[in-house]
């Protein structure tokens, strides 16, 4: 009885035996070299794999990294610098530093900007609602409200706000990955320089219909005026299609076009009580901001 | 013969075809017509007028602008007040011309009389000719320009026209109410596309759910051997070309094929009676048969409606919008689509305007998919619903195509079918949109 389990034994330990060795021999023969700084890289990766970089994941954009010549297109926008820095000190080369950027929903449509004219109870999903009709409020550019980029959003940053109807960032959380960007079939979001104190001057629609037709299904459409564009001292701003947009680069977020705009489809968001000479204008401004609940985005993060 | 239908998938939904037996009734010029410059699938007409331009009743106001396209006539005399984009049933703003009503004086060689007029004296390019000019497009709904259907491509050849008379789409009565009344007409109208299409074989294709119909369409092609009357089985989505030619002919058209692939072209009841106007009358399409219809509508009617005129004239005519309202549809409960403002223009392709209450409109909460495969065996083109829907919603836009996405022709038994009220047709709709894009781009590098 026990020879048998001693030649079971042994048969085992060499048929393994002779298998490790053929094992051995065709690793040898077939062995792959890869850059260890792959590795490395990929460790010093935030491992997110969301494919903000535009590549399929972390280890797909390591790759890239290690093989490419110079940074130029390439960047984690949710590491950001710190982690392009990083794996610059581990390729020995010199690292490219980016404006951080935070997504910016581009749509102050809310019911009481934009009334509601219909009611949608198809699926609830934007990219179907949009492929349906305008949508509630009647603007063909707004937001539909069916919430496609907070199901693409893997970091928690964007949430509907149920009052407004409108999307919210959470500065502290968007990592500036895009996924929003691309899921929102109207283009409303857009990834904008992230300022100091989170601050921010943009020109909250894209609506591009003329400026009365823009007006009559939502207050605070942007009606191609041109007020903006006429005092903005930085030439930060352009006019295309009756649509007013502040270049975020440009811009030094002087505010001297946010009391301009007849329709208050600037918004100001993140900067103290103003002080100067044109103090009611500036206020009603900001009060815009406040019901348009961006304000309460930064509370809550 | 015995009652013919198509094989595959198909559903039997509540008929509700409160205005059938009304008499078509002109519902009269509104104020101000809205003319859409692009009523057909392909390329939107060229507008010849400008604001302050006079324009008469059959007066061509826009040109065909290349092969898929046709002309758009003014539906009345009057002023051109606008050239501008007014928004359509969806809300988009498209390009339309707007006219001020003044009269109805029609164009110079218009006939306006009732007479019938038999013999057909034109050659089958005269007749692809006077089509085209008279801007008529397929009136079922599809609104594809006829004149390329009635062109057949190098190396095909057709044997058989079939006049699409099913109406399988719930409410609707249009087609029915034309088949009644005008039904000698419609038998010239097909003797005239048979003879622009160079068939000899003519079949009109009846749901047997309208035996008035189908005897008096069979009395007025009596005196014809090439013509002949079909009664079918009562099943939606009967009216389909591919389904009716499945039904009268037992032919089925390939995955991604045209019906000229198996030697038939099918037209519409309306497509006919239209084709008659044009080519014996020189009456171009101006005007169709629309059905107003719903279960709390005052009097639910069909109407005959100049191209143009708002929505909301002709609800007005039915006895005006109950109280009970939720939902306006432009077309059948089935197809039609839910508009976002009474005003939009009934084009070329309204069959019907739908008034729908608040307790048959309210979707139902959607629930997870149980694996019934119910979709699966309504879906006439055989495809996989379910599947196409969770692929759409994913973006899985390379397997939707090899799903064959395409085939669907957006009936909507799968989602009236499904036990969880799956939106599935809307994202099949939406997963469409897209692979035609990818192939469109495709197609263009």
């Amino acid at each position: 009885m026990s020879q048998i389990i001693l030649y079971t034994i042994i048969t085992l330990v060499a048929i393994g035996a002779v298998a490790a060795i053929i094992l051995y021999l065709v690793a040898q023969k077939f062995k792959v070299y890869e850059d260890p700084r792959i590795d490395q890289v990929e460790e010093a990766l935030p491992a997110a794999n969301c494919g903000g970089c535009g590549f399929a994941g972390c280890r797909n954009f390591a790759e890239a990294l290690v093989k490419s010549e110079s940074f130029d297109d390439l960047f984690c926008p949710v590491g950001g610098n710190e982690v392009m820095g990083a794996v610059a000190t581990i390729l020995g080369r010199e690292a490219v530093e980016q404006d951080e950027q935070v997504a910016v929903i581009r749509c102050n449509g809310t019911p009481e900007f934009r009334p509601r004219t219909n009611i949608y109870d198809g699926a609830g999903s934007c990219a179907v609602a949009h492929s349906l009709y305008t949508g509630e409020g009647g603007c063909p550019h707004g937001c539909l409200g069916e919430g496609d980029c907070v199901v693409v959003c893997d970091f928690d940053a964007i949430h509907m706000n149920p009052v407004t109807g409108l999307p919210e960032v959470i500065d502290d959380k968007c990592t500036a990955c895009g996924a929003c960007v691309t899921a929102c079939p109207r283009d409303i979001i857009e990834l904008r320089k992230k300022n100091k104190k989170d601050r921010k001057i943009f020109v909250s629609c894209i609506n591009e219909e003329k400026g009365g037709v823009a007006r009559k299904n939502c207050s605070v459409a942007c009606i191609g005026c041109s007020k903006c564009f006429n005092v903005c001292p930085f030439d930060a701003i352009t006019m295309n299609n009756n649509l007013a947009y502040i270049d975020p680069v440009k811009c030094r977020l002087c505010r001297k076009c946010v009391p301009e705009c007849p329709t208050d489809a600037i918004l100001e968001i993140n900067f103290p009580p103003p002080r100067d000479k044109s103090k009611e204008k500036v206020e009603t401004a900001s009060e815009t901001t406040d019901s348009g609940g961006t304000e309460k985005t930064n509370k809550n993060s | 013969m015995g009652l013919l239908t198509f094989s595959r998938g198909g559903i039997h939904p509540a008929e509700n075809k409160i205005s059938a037996g009304k008499k078509i009734e002109f519902a009269g010029l509104p104020e101000q017509v809205i003319i859409p410059v692009s009523q057909h699938l392909g390329a939107p007409s060229k507008v010849l007028v400008k604001k302050g331009d006079e324009v008469k009743t059959g007066q061509v106001i826009a040109e065909s602008s290349g092969f898929v396209s046709t002309n758009i006539h003014s539906s009345v005399t009057g002023k051109v007040l606008k050239v501008d984009a007014f928004p359509d049933t969806s809300g988009y703003r498209k390009m339309a011309v707007q006219i001020q009503v003044e009269g109805d004086e029609w164009v110079e060689g218009a006939d306006t009389g009732d007479e019938l007029i038999t013999s057909i004296e034109y050659t089958s390019e005269e007749i692809r000719d006077k089509i085209l000019k008279a801007g008529i497009v397929g009136l079922g709904g599809a609104t594809f320009p006829s004149h390329v259907k009635l062109t057949t491509p190098k190396g095909k050849k057709a044997d058989h026209l079939l006049i699409n008379g099913a109406e399988c789409e719930p409410y609707l009565t249009a087609d029915h109410a034309l088949m009644l009344e005008k039904s000698r007409e419609l038998a010239i109208g097909t003797k005239i596309l048979m003879k622009g299409l160079g068939v000899d074989k003519a079949i009109i294709g009846i749901e047997n759910n309208k035996p008035d119909a189908i005897r008096v369409m069979e009395e007025a092609v009596s005196g014809d051997p090439g013509i002949s009357v079909q009664a079918l089985q009562v099943k939606y989505p009967q009216g389909g070309e591919k389904q009716l030619i499945k039904a009268i002919l037992n032919r089925e058209v390939p995955s991604g094929g045209l019906p000229v692939d198996v030697g038939v072209v099918v037209f519409n009841v309306g497509t006919a009676y239209a084709s008659y106007n044009a080519v014996q009358k020189n009456r171009p399409l101006i005007e169709r048969v629309v059905t107003v219809t719903g279960k709390s509508v005052s009097n639910p009617s069909n109407f005959l409606v100049r191209i143009g005129t708002p929505a909301s004239y002709i609800i007005e005519k039915a006895g005006g919008l109950p109280e009970d309202t939720a939902k306006v549809i432009n077309g059948g409960p089935m197809m039609g689509k839910a508009v976002s403002n009474l005003d939009i223009p009934i084009v070329k392709g309204s069959s019907g305007i739908l008034i729908i209450r608040k307790e048959e409109s309210a979707r139902d909460a959607v629930k997870p998919c149980i694996r019934c495969t119910k979709c699966v065996s309504v879906c006439p083109m055989g495809l996989e619903p379910y599947l196409l829907m969770a692929q759409a919603e994913k973006g899985m836009y390379e397997d939707l195509e090899k799903d064959k996405v395409m085939d669907c022709i957006e009936c909507g038994s799968c989602s009236y079918t499904c036990p969880s009220s799956r939106p599935l047709l809307d994202y099949i709709r939406l997963g469409k949109a897209e692979v035609g894009k990818i192939m469109r781009s495709r197609k263009a590098v």
